[in-house]
């Protein structure tokens, strides 16, 4: 809703200018003026002594027509064929949505077995909408779009998710635009509103230390992105029964084609997205070399190996490595940060890990101050140790 | 080639926080700057013109400071610049500001257009995917090398989850870009001579012919209904003493978790 200043009351103090995160309220001829770098965050409202600042309610043209949006629906990605561990989380969520919607849960998926349609159901999809063809083999955004975007025409879902990776954030916003409706990025939280019945989504902004809660409430379907590795799995039922209907596949077209595709986790898993743990090295570490006993440390986990922006730059790990502001944000159960002193930058990249240990040298590092453990010393020491009595306990 | 570049300009404000005791946000004064991904995005459209000529011009949508976004690119060596400022642009989701881009590129006119991955801000990395499908074009997303460019394709690597693609399109085509591309150049003393004197084109709604509708507030799907902080860590422990009783600790924590 837009914000106004009554400008009657308004005494042109000042105090909603540094409230204001968007730089968007001047003082104009000693007035406040709201200028067009409004977010409508509304939290400039509160900053006022006065209440000079209010938000004009305005009427919602859209909500008649979406009556006709029914069910939830999932995008179930696949790689090689197989369903991605994020279609299982994602139904997770989904089956709790659609419940509480008194509402049928679909998933959809393209280029995978049908013995992977039926796995999706006994995860808790009532329906599987299944597309086979050879175009979906390679990842191209322009068929995906194409045939989402037709699916959600046709059947007219209320609710559509996807995974926050790589592939879901590239395609998934062409399918918003083209629907005209409202997407929102890498939700962490979803629910029903009561009174509304729109799904709040819930994100965090400026690199996680605010969080938003979005709302589509005039379009149909609401779209969200969620990240990996965020929401729990629904129940397993080997005998659920549901439906697989055969999509479809005419007339899609690509301008963009994949000439190769080349893994490069090998070596060091860098697959950070999905990873229950990540060990992390930064500038702390001295040379290249520690990233071997990073990777030694992570292998015993089961985890994924990670850098700070230092480290990358340093040249002593590929980029994909990179954790922060310019690298990828991650959410592992556990963040191990070995020799990274917690620039501000790097925090915003995993500040929501649910259990951060830290390994630094220096007691006053900040990155002490988002640990949940921390421990004081030099990582040569301390990590060969860890793994000596990881394997003691693992019994290795 | 007819290169366009979006940019945000975006508050230099990773370090912004929410006060818990008043709910609202605690933000030092820092001025904007270029968002970080978008200097690649920049440096990536000067390598272009190297190879195959043309002209670059730089777009942002934004309030009339944004011009310094602008300038700062003009300063690298962009050709041209344009600033969408209208107050009917004021509250655009990412749907919203993508049509409003799109529409201001089918009137520059572009073979390429480079975006940042994402602007760090927001972190949504929606607009340049909503931008290609609102200009009916094809995208390439997280762009980590160009491996060949003509005047009617291109060629690059995709970062992906767990490698690169090689990616080939036709032309004219929208690329995000990751920091892995290049190091951006800094700009030279002429360069920033220039940028001060250089003309900025100001579009506004009527400038690009766009529907009243599809713009600012009123176009845009999505709300911000509030804003809150995150749930603040709990059950801080620093261990102390020699290496060995600090990671027996550690593990003893671990183990009580059942995280081990």
């Amino acid at each position: 809703m837009p914000l106004i200043v009554d400008t009657n009351k308004c005494t042109g103090c000042g105090e909603c200018l540094s409230s204001c995160p968007f730089d968007a309220i001047v003082i104009k001829e000693g007035k406040a003026f709201i200028n067009e770098y409004c977010e409508f965050c509304m939290t400039c409202i509160n900053s006022c002594p006065e209440g000079a600042i209010t938000e004009v309610a305005e009427k919602d043209p859209g909500v008649e027509r979406r009556g006709v949006y029914k069910g939830v629906w999932i995008f179930a990605e696949q790689s090689g064929g197989k369903v991605r561990p994020v279609a299982y989380e994602l139904l997770g969520i989904g089956r709790r949505l659609a419940d509480d919607l008194n509402t049928k849960l679909s998933a959809v998926v393209f280029g995978a077995e049908k013995g992977e349609a039926e796995e999706l159901i006994r995860w808790g999809a009532d329906r599987v909408y299944l597309a086979a063809n050879e175009i979906f083999e390679e990842f191209n955004d322009e068929p995906y779009s194409q045939l989402l975007t037709s699916l959600i025409r046709e059947n007219r879902p209320e609710i559509v998710l996807a995974g926050a990776t790589a592939i879901g954030r590239s395609f998934i916003p062409r399918v918003a635009a083209r629907l005209r409706t409202g997407l929102t990025a890498d939700c962490t939280s979803l629910a029903i509103e009561k009174e509304t019945g729109n799904l709040l989504q819930i994100r965090p902004a400026f690199g996680g230390n605010i969080m938003a809660t979005i709302l589509c409430p005039r379009t149909r379907p609401q779209m969200a992105t969620v990240r990996p590795r965020v929401m729990k799995c629904g129940m397993y039922e080997k005998d659920r029964a549901g439906e697989i209907i055969d999509v479809k596949t005419d007339g899609l077209f690509s301008r963009t084609k994949v000439l190769d595709t080349v893994k490069e986790t090998s070596d060091i898993s860098a697959n950070l997205q999905e990873a229950d743990i990540i060990v992390s090295g930064g500038r702390g570490l001295g040379d290249p070399q520690g990233f071997k006993l990073l990777k030694e440390l992570a292998g015993l986990l089961g985890g994924a190996v990670g850098a700070s922006r230092a480290a990358v730059d340093s040249g002593w790990i590929a980029y994909r490595h990179q954790v922060g502001q310019t690298g990828k944000t991650v959410c592992p159960k556990i963040y191990i940060a070995c020799g990274i002193s917690g620039a501000v930058q790097h925090l915003v990249g995993m500040q929501s890990s649910d259990i951060i240990i830290a390994i630094n040298k220096n007691p006053d590092a900040p990155i002490f101050n988002v640990a949940t453990y921390g421990i004081v010393g030099d990582l040569y020491e301390v990590i060969p140790l860890l793994i000596k009595k990881i394997k003691e306990v693992k019994g290795i | 080639m007819r290169i366009v570049v979006c940019v945000k300009q975006v508050p230099d404000t990773v370090e912004v926080k929410i006060n818990p005791e008043t709910g609202t946000l605690v933000r030092e004064g820092v001025p904007g700057i270029i968002n970080p991904f978008d200097m690649h995005a920049i440096e990536a459209s000067l390598q272009i013109k190297e190879i195959a000529g043309g002209v670059i011009t730089v777009l942002t949508m934004g309030p009339p400071q944004a011009e310094t976004a602008l300038r700062e690119a003009l300063s690298l060596g962009v050709d041209n610049a344009v600033l969408l400022s209208d107050r009917a642009f004021a509250g655009s989701d990412t749907w919203a500001t993508s049509y409003t881009l799109s529409k201001a590129i089918e009137k520059i006119g572009a073979d390429v257009i480079i975006c940042g991955k994402q602007a760090i801000d927001g972190d949504t990395a929606q607009v340049g995917p909503e931008t290609a499908e609102f200009l009916n074009i094809p995208h390439i997303s997280y762009v980590r090398k160009i491996e060949e460019i003509t005047e009617n394709s291109i060629r690059v690597q995709r970062m992906m989850d767990e490698g690169y693609d090689v990616v080939e399109s036709s032309l004219p085509v929208l690329l995000t870009v990751v920091k892995e591309l290049n190091e951006p150049r800094l700009p030279s003393l002429r360069g920033k001579m220039a940028a001060k004197k250089a003309e900025i084109k100001k579009w506004g709604q009527s400038d690009i012919m766009a529907d009243e509708s599809s713009l600012g507030l009123k176009g845009s799907p999505t709300q911000v209904k509030n804003i809150f902080a995150p749930d603040a860590r709990s059950g801080r422990k620093i261990f102390e003493g020699t290496a060995e009783e600090q990671v027996d600790a550690l593990l003893k924590e671990l183990r009580e978790l059942k995280c081990l």
